[in-house]
């Protein structure tokens, strides 16, 4: 990367000039239609919810924060931005962590390409695919019957009772994440395992010869080696599991204690025509993300710089 | 390097993502006594046992709707897809049958090329253009207008579906196709952007300068160097925004209005769960015609689809 942006530089002040304004003028039309999508479909909307935001459910009477407390206070509201939180951490250590085990295994075997792809195949399946997938895993019948579902089928063989993997407040939320845990950390693991590809083979050697265990060359020597992906993929995952809304939206519906802000943000804004309270939903989405948004504009700056 | 700009430098480079690499047994087993290099080889036996165990468990939910499509009603209904693997096998096209002919899953599947090919050809070809220029040419405010692209990469879509709706109902276009192309253009955008201006930029500069010198336009640059040379960038890029419009619900959901005639695959499935709930001989085969295509590109241009989902990874 240093190098391809240094040539650039260097090349861009060797360009022969033309009369800037006619050049310039060039260019533009070259970006205007671009220009002309973001600004009308992106930003002009962006800056329009955040003013919404501050209006009543028909965006004709000023409230100021109302809407914003109202997430913060009401217990059906703080039950959403409680399971958001839960996909966020659950979803992203369990995505990482699994994605970078694997990818530690596949790395040490001769089956790895087919391993990898029986792996990354979710990430070609809809959302809305696999939640059907997942629906008919966690179909379920009353105790004596016979289980179509194959994880009742497996529970019941060992003796509990068979469970309502998505009506069942204490399990529910977990089995959706696990919809998602199973689509990407095949994208976890093929990032994960690029990185690892350069981690140098005489440092674990030599760590191999002064007698570390595997574990320990994991957590000690991999892990802090490659950590810079690994933030990387752990970004990736919270922008998306922030927004998360089709694997709810097509397994309970948000019914049943499992609704998230995305989706409720769909109930509020098409289903129930609540302007102000949808546009703070998606406000608050939006402030979570700022930080990432920083991060990526210094890293592509560093970029640039360098 | 590869450590500072994790994603796209060290996966878009590789051959095939999802290759192996050349740490395998043997390297774990040079220059080790006999002892110990039968304690590797006993190891890395169980690690593929552990490997093998892993791909299975991440194949068995696809696979039992796969075998479930094929199983007549009545079986679905009573019993686990697992026993019809064993004889006497009464597998049926009758689920693919009636799905298609009476469920509209046919139209759906024709909807949601409608909106994908446009849908990814408008926003690679606006975002090539800007991309070009953002990469080979000066123009005040260039850096600016580009860091602004780059902050909108990870804004929620959210933040954009109202406003967006309520300008298609004045310009009365919603619930049409138009409105759903419009759409896709403006979210692909930033990201194709991004993704288009890094491989542009990276490009020996000899190539414009030379061209520039001869007296070639813009226009000729553009479309006899950069696009012939772009070929793989583009492949993944397409592929990704393919996929991303073919999978979408959402956008879907809300800018066609819920029109049945112009609903895609994945709004059309999603109303047979709602509407069928339980009843599954009609959802497993609809389901799996919506993962059709996307898995038939996954397998015959897998080193592209793996690339584009990567990089695009990094999509709002």
């Amino acid at each position: 990367m240093a190098t391809i942006t240094g040539t650039a530089a260097a090349v861009k002040e060797k360009r022969p000039r033309r009369s800037p304004s006619k050049s310039q003028l060039i260019a533009w039309v070259w970006i205007a239609p671009a220009v002309f999508f973001a600004a009308v479909f992106l930003i002009y909307p962006v800056l329009n919810t955040i003013w919404l935001s501050f209006f009543n459910d028909t965006s004709t009477q000023f409230v100021a924060l109302k809407n914003f407390s109202h997430i913060f206070t009401d217990p059906a509201m703080l039950e959403i931005v409680r399971n958001n939180l839960l996909w966020l951490v659950i979803g992203t250590v369990v995505t990482v962590f699994l994605g970078l085990v694997i990818a530690v295994l596949v790395d040490r075997v001769r089956i790895e390409s087919a391993a990898k792809a029986a792996i990354f195949i979710p990430m070609a399946i809809s959302f809305v695919g696999a939640g059907v997938i997942w629906n008919f895993m966690y179909q379920y019948a009353p105790k004596g019957q016979t289980q179509v579902g194959l994880l009742n089928a497996i529970i019941t063989k060992l003796g509990l009772p068979p469970q309502t993997w998505l009506i069942n407040p204490q399990v529910n939320n977990f089995a959706l994440i696990a919809v998602y845990v199973w689509m990407w950390t095949g994208f976890c693991m093929v990032i994960l395992s690029a990185a690892l590809k350069s981690v140098s083979s005489d440092l674990l050697e030599a760590a191999r010869v002064d007698g570390a265990n595997e574990l320990t060359i994991f957590w000690r020597i991999i892990v802090p080696v490659i950590s810079p992906t690994i933030v990387v993929v752990a970004t990736t995952m919270v922008i998306n599991l922030l927004k998360i809304f089709d694997i709810v939206y097509v397994m309970t519906g948000g019914n049943y204690g499992t609704n998230v802000i995305a989706m409720s943000y769909y109930q509020q804004n098409f289903t129930f025509g609540n302007t102000g309270l949808a546009s703070a939903l998606a406000v608050v989405l939006l402030v979570a993300i700022i930080p990432i948004m920083y991060f990526n504009i210094r890293r592509y700056r560093e970029e640039v710089r360098r | 390097m590869r450590e500072e700009s994790a994603i796209p430098p060290s996966t878009l480079m590789r051959e095939n993502p999802l290759a192996g690499g050349p740490s395998a047994p043997e390297v774990l087993a040079r220059g080790a006594t006999p002892r110990e290099r039968l304690v590797r080889v006993v190891s890395s036996s169980l690690v593929t046992v552990i490997v093998i165990i892993i791909a299975l468990l991440w194949s068995v939910p696809t696979f039992g709707l796969f075998i479930s499509s094929f199983r007549p009603a009545a079986a679905i209904q009573s019993t686990g897809w697992w026993t019809g693997l064993l004889p006497p096998w009464h597998f049926t096209l009758e689920n693919y049958q009636q799905v298609l002919s009476s469920q509209g899953i046919g139209t759906a599947f024709l909807n949601s090329l409608i909106i994908a090919v446009p849908g990814t050809i408008l926003p690679v070809l606006v975002a090539a253009f800007a991309a070009y220029a953002f990469a080979w040419m000066e123009f005040p405010g260039r850096d600016w207008i580009f860091l602004a692209i780059v902050a909108l990469l990870v804004v929620p879509i959210q933040m954009t579906l109202g406003p967006v709706l309520s300008l298609f109902t004045t310009a009365q276009i919603t619930g049409s196709y138009l409105a759903i192309w419009l759409a896709h253009t403006a979210y692909g955008l930033p990201f194709a952007v991004y993704l288009l201006r890094s491989f542009f930029a990276a490009l020996p500069a000899d190539l414009f300068e030379s061209a520039r010198i001869d007296g070639a336009s813009h226009l000729r640059i553009f479309t006899n160097i950069l696009m012939p040379l772009s070929v793989p960038a583009l492949a993944s890029l397409v592929i990704f925004q393919f996929m991303w419009v073919w999978n979408d619900l959402l956008v879907a959901l809300i800018f066609l209005g819920g029109n049945p005639d112009k609903a895609p695959l994945t709004v059309a499935v999603a109303n047979l769960v709602n509407s069928f709930g339980t009843n599954y001989q009609v959802l497993t085969s609809a389901a799996f015609i919506s993962m059709a295509l996307p898995l038939v590109i996954f397998f015959s241009l897998q080193r592209y689809f793996v690339r584009g989902m990567l990089a695009g990874s990094v999509k709002g």
